[in-house]
């Protein structure tokens, strides 16, 4: 088992044909990841070679969909076209979009989470503005190196890519069962507590490491999440101590507005919700180490 | 990226937002010119991105053009909260008013929406109204489908209770402002005073805007909108460069890879400095994930030409890139840097990990450059590299 992606996953990519898309497919498969096809409606028809493997290159989601039984889409769309690929995705009632896409304006976010919505949520939006996500061994959808770490017990939501590849890296003897980049972006599909809910339903999770960062309040809600509905260890991770106020840290999102946003008080919610938070990304790795040793 | 209030003036005027005639200056003398423009008398409003002009003595009326110039001279040059008044607004008097409200969309980023708020308690600081008043300010979420009509915004302003005799009047203003958040890419419109004048007129007084930088791409006219002239000189040259850099106020200068791991290592840098007399780190640079040699010759060109900076603190990891690539970047940089006559004279702490780092770390001890040490581990590097800025 694993979260939202496992062996079976068929997934397509939009914005395939592209130079970034080219790139992470051919990454995507070399990971084992199940690609069954590639969306642009300029070159439906064509196929896409490989190293060896042909993936067909349908005209729309739908189609490629009705062909392929695809349930998965990885969109590396720009971002002047990535609202129009997103709702796109979810008219196609796909069951997961795991939007990569860094830098689209939040009126367009916000536009295709309220579309989402209105249309009953059939698709699970990952991101925009995220590595995606793998499940060591099985499926990679996105960007996340695949040979970092090995199937485990340890479930990762994060809002950073680097911070994420990191923590795999530190903790890469252990290994991972799902490991989940949700996005630095103001307006994301699927949040901590998303991820939280699913690592804690999923039997083959024994521990999750929580990264988070300045901006919002998601951390904070995570905290209250945890406190009343997940019982397996949590181990959490706070970046942008030192951030100023009003600047905005690479991340759209990341960014502390007056009092309110900061890491002070995301690390001090999760303590109040039992979560062992640490200092560093090595020492919140420690940490993860001495509770699943028991 | 917020505005100043002639901006946002200007952006309510576009898109049909009630306001009154203003123009910006920046020398007292053109005070006269624009206060006979308006008829004769005006009001003087300090240009500062910062609340509390008012109690602070930058908002000044005048009955004549000689006296605009002399509010004019007295304003611009003053120090508000540690802005200093570069330009100020010539407005058009306000008629008398009888009542000041407040309206404003922005993102809700808790709830994933936008989210209109309104009150009739304006004129004050809005934070302290949903503190002490909370009744008094009524919050409507808004679907960035659905948007403002007329329907909506009557239904924000009954939510508000606002009196019979001006509510048509702030809902019309409200679907204006609704045109204005969209249509600019904004994350935040604000007005506040909303008026009602006697002669029963609906006014937008005074107002902020911020605008989605991630939006530029189809906004083409906001970068004339940025205040260049308030940039720090190292912010400025980075953003030339397409760098993603903030400067900060400590000692170590900073290189990585990702913004999460770059705000990290800040907050790591700023724990080990503390056992080395509390050295910080001098800013934020993400080169993301690329990094070729040239993005990181740009990068520490910036950093080591920030005179803060006493040592640099390169923390890499390598995802996709691998470490071989980054080191191979960090050696052809600095080769660079020596061709254009730069010469590096600061250490520099490198810290490779990841795909290829066995690799990346021999290339950096094979090049065996004087100033670049290697150390494997990131909170050991940080602690190297404050130690270094302290020895300096």
């Amino acid at each position: 088992m694993a979260i939202f992606l496992t062996k079976d996953s068929k997934v397509i990519v939009q914005g395939m044909t592209g130079a970034t898309g080219m790139k992470h497919t051919k990454l995507m498969l070399a990971d084992g990841t199940n690609i069954v096809g590639g969306v642009n409606p300029r070159k439906a028809g064509t196929s896409v070679d490989f190293d060896g493997t042909e993936v067909p290159v349908f005209g729309s989601v739908k189609e490629a969909m009705e062909k392929t039984g695809a349930d998965v889409s990885v969109l590396f769309v720009p971002p002047a076209f990535a609202k129009a690929a997103v709702v796109e995705a979810i008219d196609a009632e796909i069951p997961l979009a795991v939007v990569i896409t860094e830098g689209i304006a939040v009126h367009d976010s916000a536009a295709f989470w309220a579309y989402a919505n209105s249309k009953g949520n059939k698709t699970r939006i990952i991101g925009p503005n995220c590595p995606g996500l793998i499940t060591p061994g099985q499926s990679n959808a996105g960007i996340i190196p695949g040979d970092i770490t090995k199937p485990g017990r340890i479930g990762l939501v994060s809002k950073s890519g680097t911070l994420t590849y990191q923590m795999m890296y530190e903790l890469r003897d252990i290994g991972f069962s799902s490991a989940v980049g949700i996005g630095g972006d103001p307006v994301i599909g699927t949040t901590h507590i998303d991820a939280l809910a699913a690592f804690e339903a999923d039997p083959d999770t024994d521990l999750i490491v929580m990264i988070g960062e300045i901006g919002g309040d998601a951390e904070e809600r995570a905290a209250d999440y945890i406190k009343a509905n997940v019982t397996k260890p949590v181990v959490g991770y706070v970046a942008g101590f030192t951030a100023p106020e009003g600047k905005t840290m690479g991340h759209a999102g990341a960014i502390v507005s007056g009092s309110s946003g900061t890491a002070q008080a995301k690390k001090e919610a999760l303590e109040a919700a039992g979560v062992k938070v640490g200092k560093t990304p090595t020492e919140t790795a420690k940490l993860a180490r001495a509770i699943l040793a028991g | 990226m917020d505005l100043f209030e002639y901006q946002a003036r200007d952006l309510f005027a576009k898109h049909g937002v009630p306001v009154l005639a203003g123009e910006v200056i920046d020398t007292p003398e053109a005070a006269r010119e624009a206060t006979e423009r308006l008829g004769g008398k005006s009001v003087v409003k300090a240009q500062v991105k910062v609340g509390g002009r008012g109690k602070a003595g930058g908002v000044k009326l005048a009955a004549d053009a000689d006296e605009a110039v002399a509010r004019a001279t007295d304003i611009l040059g003053m120090d508000i909260k540690g802005h200093t008044v570069h330009k100020v607004m010539i407005a058009e008097l306000s008629p008398e008013i009888e009542a000041e409200y407040y309206v404003s969309y922005l993102l809700d980023r808790t709830n994933r929406t936008f989210l209109a708020m309104a009150s009739v308690q304006g004129g004050m600081d809005i934070e302290e109204v949903a503190e002490k008043t909370p009744e008094a300010l009524a919050k409507v979420p808004v679907n960035a489908v659905d948007g403002v009509d007329i329907e909506k915004a009557r239904e924000i302003v009954a939510l508000a209770k606002f009196p019979a005799d001006v509510a048509e009047g702030v809902a019309e203003a409200m679907v204006t402002l609704w045109k204005t958040f969209v249509a600019e890419d904004a994350l935040l419109v604000e007005v506040n005073p909303l008026v009602k004048t006697k002669d029963g007129r609906i006014l937008a007084l005074d107002g902020k805007v911020s605008l989605d930088e991630n939006a530029e791409f189809r906004q083409p006219d906001h970068e004339a909108l940025e205040d260049k002239a308030a940039a720090n000189p190292l912010e400025a040259a980075a953003k030339a460069k397409n760098l993603n850099y903030v400067k900060l106020d400590g000692e170590v200068g900073i290189i990585g890879n990702g913004a999460g791991l770059v705000m990290s290592t800040l907050d790591v840098v700023a724990y080990a400095g503390e056992a080395h007399g509390g050295v910080k780190p001098a800013n934020f640079l993400d080169i993301g994930g690329g990094a070729s040699a040239q993005v990181m010759a740009n990068g520490l060109e910036i950093i080591l030409g920030d005179a803060d900076v006493k040592s640099v603190f390169v923390n890499v990891f390598g995802g996709i890139t691998a470490c071989d690539e980054v080191a191979n970047g960090i050696v052809q940089a600095l080769a660079l840097l020596a061709e254009k006559g730069e010469e590096v004279t600061k250490p520099l702490v490198v810290r490779l990990d990841g795909n290829n780092a066995e690799l990346g770390r021999k290339i950096l001890s094979d090049a065996n450059h004087p100033l670049v040490q290697r150390v494997d581990t990131m909170d050991g590097a940080a602690d190297k590299a404050a130690e270094l800025a302290a020895a300096k």
